[in-house]
């Protein structure tokens, strides 16, 4: 995947010059065909990740289209804040690409391991997280996140992984893409693990059980259509991930589901409301007071809304 | 490299400069006293270096706010923002009624740090966490070099924001891809919020230190308009090397009951202390 992510940054550094890569002094000579078509435009920012993402949200504010790669720990947790900051409450168009994601660099140790990336970076207002499932998708997933202009983080397997799409699928983001269809259960997968679930559904076919098996290559923004067309079509959803279960693609369909499935009018469980922030910054200054009448969680609004909600 | 860009700056005198560095003053005292701003201490200690910039050095106009090729302003140190408001109001980058008036109430602009630059004309950076817009400014820089722009990015740091690694990494980055086109002051007032800077971490000798990091280093006195003038006009950049501005200040500069006390990081002035504070400053209030 990570060989596969380098050939089409050189085709994107060919095709535009706003185009660059920053890495974290990690890819020994995987960029070489990359540097030969855009020397300037390779720069290695050293074993220095919070400076490496204030310099690309930096370059994204002036007119280039920073991509910036390293091992996933060191792309997402190590410098989260410049992300929040930097990347997002600027609104720059950065790409974050983290390679060896999930247990990809299961030898390495849980140093580098990264079971809870999408989670994190899922909170941070504006930011997308694409997890493809193959190179061909990771293809599709950078094209589309560099025309998107929004700040857009990739979590990438390391090589070797197989291909899934025997052509080439439609691919927008937001958008899952169905691999296979099936009648008794809905299988929902993100990232490199897809092919575990592919695995998995062939088997259980084998069994007399029909899976159907989706990328759910976006975690966010989350496709509510397909959700909603899912849940109401099947009676069993497994969800798949090489990703802890707090807030990845179950915690973000678990909250989807909250908010469109039990919080129906008319369904026999009870109804839960939810008092928190938005997927948005404070573009304003005021009192705390005025932040939580902002945001709907000060006294006056949760009132209204149970009162709403018992009327 | 220099003389190709066009200074868009009027000839202005130092006599000038130091009478609106008054004006700016007594604003941001007057400003603090009304809304009950902190960090009046770091505005003062840095207001000499952010006049000379806006009204003498920097190629900006309030008329073409995002031009591509005007040179940028980070106020990494973003508790400063009051002096900064003050700065670009009387830059006309908006009308200085907003600021007076309601707009640091709800639902404003103008709060104790610089707003993201879509919010507010004149704004290149949002700071306020240290460590990030000199960081931030060098990807300004490079972008700039890429873009065959000739732009040049200033940034005033405090001394505590030193402490931060962040601005030591993008120090070793600039210097390692010889960025010329990078000034940093180092408003070095010796205290940062609770303690003497150097007390708390070493940071002296400072100038020595962005020396051997690979920088152009100066040591200036940085509340005397003469000193920062002429430094600025001093600056070589075409020689591979970013500059740091080591500058002398005293923490509250202008009010003798303010002046190296800090207390006044926190502390804001009672309408007395508001009318003292410009008749020291020379100004009628």
């Amino acid at each position: 995947m990570r060989n596969h992510f380098a050939k089409v940054m050189v085709d994107l550094a060919k095709q535009d010059d706003r185009v660059v890569l920053l890495s974290g002094d990690i890819g020994n000579r995987l960029f070489d065909n990359l540097k030969d078509v855009a020397p300037d435009r390779v720069i290695n920012c050293g074993i220095a990740e919070q400076n490496m993402m204030s310099v690309a949200a930096g370059m994204g504010m002036n007119g280039l289209l920073p991509v910036v790669y390293t091992i996933t720990p060191f792309t997402t947790y190590r410098c989260l804040e410049q992300i929040r900051v930097g990347a997002c409450y600027h609104e720059s168009p950065v790409i974050i690409v983290g390679t060896g994601s999930g247990m990809s660099y299961t030898s390495l140790g849980p140093t580098h391991h990264s079971m809870e990336d999408m989670a994190v970076l899922r909170t941070l207002p504006g930011m997308q997280v694409i997890a493809p499932a193959d190179s061909v998708e990771l293809e599709l997933a950078l094209k589309s996140a560099m025309q998107s202009g929004k700040p857009t983080y990739i979590r990438i397997g390391k090589k070797g992984e197989p291909i899934l799409h025997e052509t080439i699928p439609q691919f927008s983001i937001g958008k899952s893409i169905n691999l296979k269809q099936g009648t008794d259960v809905a299988m929902l997968a993100t990232g490199v693990v897809v092919s575990e679930a592919i695995k998995a559904a062939e088997e259980l076919e084998s069994r007399g059980i029909s899976v159907s098996v989706d990328s759910f290559h976006t975690i966010k923004p989350l496709d509510v259509e397909r959700l909603e067309n899912i849940f109401s079509s099947f009676k069993t959803v497994a969800v798949v991930e090489e990703h802890g279960k707090i807030g990845g693609l179950y915690g973000a369909i678990s909250e989807w589901a909250l908010e469109s499935k039990v919080n129906q009018k008319n369904s026999t469980l009870p109804r839960v409301l939810s008092f928190g922030g938005k997927d948005t910054f404070l573009h304003a200054v005021g009192t705390q007071a005025f932040a939580r009448k902002y945001f709907g969680f000060d006294s006056q609004s949760i009132i209204q809304k149970i009162c709403e909600e018992l009327a | 490299m220099k003389d190709k860009m066009a200074n868009k700056q009027d000839k202005i005198s130092i006599e000038e400069l130091e009478k609106i560095a008054a004006e700016i003053r007594g604003n941001i005292i007057e400003y603090s006293g009304k809304t009950k701003t902190p960090h009046l201490g770091s505005c003062l200690s840095c207001t000499d270096m952010l006049v000379a910039l806006y009204f003498s050095e920097l190629r900006i106009s309030s008329d073409e706010p995002h031009d591509p090729d005007r040179d940028r302003f980070i106020l990494s140190k973003g508790h400063a923002a009051p002096a900064l408001f003050q700065v670009l109001a009387k830059k006309e980058f908006f009308p200085a009624e907003k600021l007076w008036n309601s707009d640091h109430e709800n639902g404003g602009m103008f709060g104790e740090h610089p707003p993201a630059p879509a919010d507010l004309p004149g704004i290149e950076a949002a700071t306020g966490s240290l460590g990030h817009g000199m960081p931030m400014g060098l990807g300004f820089a490079m972008a700039g070099r890429l873009k065959k722009q000739n732009y040049r990015v200033f940034a005033i740091l405090g001394d505590g924001e030193c402490n931060e690694g962040s601005i030591w990494e993008a120090a070793l980055l600039a210097a390692g891809q010889k960025v010329s086109s990078l000034v940093a002051f180092i408003d070095y007032n010796k205290w940062q919020a609770t303690d003497r800077s150097q007390q708390v971490m070493a940071l002296d000798p400072l100038v020595e230190k962005w020396k051997s990091f690979g920088w152009d280093a100066f040591e200036i006195d940085g509340n005397d308009m003469h000193s920062i003038i002429k430094t600025l006009s001093e600056l070589d950049y075409s020689n591979g090397k970013p500059k740091a501005i080591v500058a002398h200040t005293i923490k509250g500069k202008g009010v003798d009951f303010m002046q190296d006390d800090n207390n006044w990081h926190y502390r804001t002035p009672n309408v007395d202390e508001v009318a003292e504070a410009k008749r020291q400053l020379g100004l009628t209030s």
